[in-house]
């Protein structure tokens, strides 16, 4: 057949085709699903490897190129169910990649733990070492948040009830954004994960220590034991999401490293969205009861062990049963 | 990862890829610069976005700074991500300059591809004015940076709409000789291309097949569009 038969036979099927597309590229409402969509792109697609074969020219080839992709787009969208998908990430598919996970994951809680107790101790100790990490104004900062007189404790202490939406909003941007960080920084081969979880723990544990030692351990862990069942467990997931991506470079494997960080990176996704929810929960309590001095403390070490019950049962036995 | 090949041994950035179908998409992968000025144009947007936001919720005490900060939270974080999964791989910026973010098999980002791309941006950015970014998609032929390596996409341009213009009529001519696939592809492309070229330059071009036709070279161009019509089928 000749090449202006072929573009008369089909000129109006092209035609439709693209107007259709055109549709189905400005809204996400129309569904690329519906009424033979898929059959127009085979005959499509046909038409291009008949063009191709039979040698016709470039401006058609080309056109019917374009066309199929276009429509390839809209054919191969993503199916959107994020809702169902979410419900199985909580219900089943987090705490199973965790315990997939649970080599990087111990390897990221030792290092911010351990960083974290044993800064702690030689901060007990050795008092001045704070020095060494936070200013004078910092620690002085820090001793103002958690004074056993304050009203209200945490960051901005003395703080009336309705600035609650305000550090909601703090620990929102301030904390996942620093989860993120400690994930990305992953790519750098671990290096930035590394770091970040070791100078987390070590700034953390310096404020703990310096605390106990001058005798704010209650205002100081009646506080931070709430939210830290959620906080500090998403950031030592996020480092461990980091490590893998750097694992994946150092150590690829029999796989090329561009694919073994693909792997890698694909596996992270389901981690990512699961530190997402633990930090904005984190945030939440945070926000609206830790800082809250209503209640003696005796309440909030048992509220707080009962929350760090519960995400230990959820990652160590969520998701079991198929 | 998908079989990708150089579209021809030209020098050229288009891949080839082959889809489930049996048929090659050609994609041509954005380099730096389009993509730089596409990030330009969404970093002002967002920009220009937070500061409307902080005048407007400023205003309405604790509350409004709470929900100011979610809110930069969200265009810091969370603007990239929202817009290519919900609008088809294209930022504002990137839709202004015709530009779209997919998988390396072609098939447009979701969830998954869109998130990690976007955090990791955080590491092309280092050390400054993304100089990761920037060394890794040069030292590729998909252009992609760091985080497009590891969630396995790449940004693409658009497609332009080819621009055809008419052919003028001339009396079709056989061919003197049967024609390869690869010879009757030529000609047609010749035929095109000629008129984008000057009467000159056409008339040196065809006066290579001037022997191979019979003719003198001066009529050579009119032969081979007689020849290319008669190819092209009558209308």
């Amino acid at each position: 057949m000749k090449q202006a038969q072929f573009e008369a036979l089909h000129q109006d099927e092209w035609r439709a085709l693209e107007e259709r597309l055109a549709m189905l590229e400005k809204t996400r409402a129309a569904s690329p699903q519906a009424a033979g969509f898929a059959a127009a792109y085979r005959r499509l697609c046909q038409q291009l490897a008949l063009a191709e074969s039979r040698a016709y020219s470039v401006s058609l080839v080309e056109r019917l190129q374009q066309l199929n992709l276009r429509a390839h787009q809209q054919l191969y969208r993503p199916r959107q169910h994020l809702g169902a998908r979410l419900l199985t990430l909580v219900f089943a598919g987090f705490p199973r990649q965790v315990r997939a996970a649970w080599r990087s994951i111990l390897l990221a809680s030792l290092l911010f733990y351990g960083s974290l107790l044993g800064m702690g101790l030689l901060v007990y100790l050795f008092p001045d070492l704070i020095y060494s990490l936070l200013s004078p104004q910092q620690v002085a900062g820090m001793e103002r948040m958690y004074d056993p007189d304050a009203s209200r404790l945490g960051p901005y202490a003395g703080r009336a009830s309705s600035d609650d939406w305000m550090m909601f909003g703090y620990y929102i941007m301030n904390n996942i954004g620093i989860a993120f960080q400690t994930f990305a920084s992953g790519l750098l081969l671990g290096v930035g994960s590394l770091f970040f979880l070791l100078s987390n723990g070590l700034n953390i544990g310096a404020i703990a220590g310096h605390l106990l030692r001058i005798g704010y351990d209650e205002t100081f862990l009646s506080f931070v034991i709430g939210h830290g069942a959620f906080e500090l467990t998403a950031i030592t997931f996020a480092g461990a999401a980091g490590l893998q991506l750097g694992g994946a470079l150092l150590m690829p494997g029999p796989r090329s490293r561009r694919v073994a960080l693909h792997a890698a990176a694909k596996d992270c996704v389901g981690l990512l969205a699961g530190i997402i929810g633990l930090l904005l929960i984190a945030a939440f309590i945070e926000a609206y009861w830790s800082s809250i001095t209503r209640f003696t403390p005796g309440v909030k070490y048992a509220v707080g062990a009962a929350l760090w019950l519960l995400v230990a049962a959820y990652f160590l036995l969520g998701g079991r049963r198929r | 990862m998908p079989a990708t090949s150089p579209a021809s041994l030209l020098l050229d950035t288009r891949l080839r890829v082959e889809t489930p179908e049996g048929v090659d998409l050609l994609l041509s992968p954005a380099g730096p610069l389009p993509r730089a000025r596409a990030f330009a144009v969404d970093l002002a947007l967002r920009g220009a976005l937070s500061l409307t936001a902080l005048l407007v919720l400023g205003r309405l005490g604790d509350l409004g700074i709470g929900l100011g900060l979610i809110l930069l939270f969200l265009l810091n974080w969370w603007y990239m991500v929202l817009f290519e999964v919900f609008n088809q791989g294209r930022s504002p910026g990137k839709q202004l300059l015709g530009l779209r973010v997919v998988h390396e098999d072609g098939t447009p980002v979701g969830w998954g591809a869109a998130l990690l791309r976007n955090l990791l941006r955080f590491v092309d950015m280092l050390p400054l004015g993304y100089c990761c970014g920037l060394l890794a998609s040069l030292a590729n032929r998909r252009f992609q940076r760091l985080g497009d390596l590891a969630a396995g996409t790449m940004v693409i341009h658009q497609p332009r709409a080819p621009r055809g213009s008419p052919l003028e009529p001339v009396a079709p001519l056989a061919a003197p000789f049967a024609l390869s696939a690869e010879e009757q592809r030529n000609l047609l492309d010749f035929d095109e291309r000629q008129r984008q070229l000057s009467p000159a330059r056409r008339d040196e071009l065809a006066g290579l097949l001037a022997p191979l036709l019979g003719v003198p070279p001066a009529e050579a161009a009119v032969r081979l569009q007689r020849i290319a019509a008669g190819l092209r089928g009558g209308v």
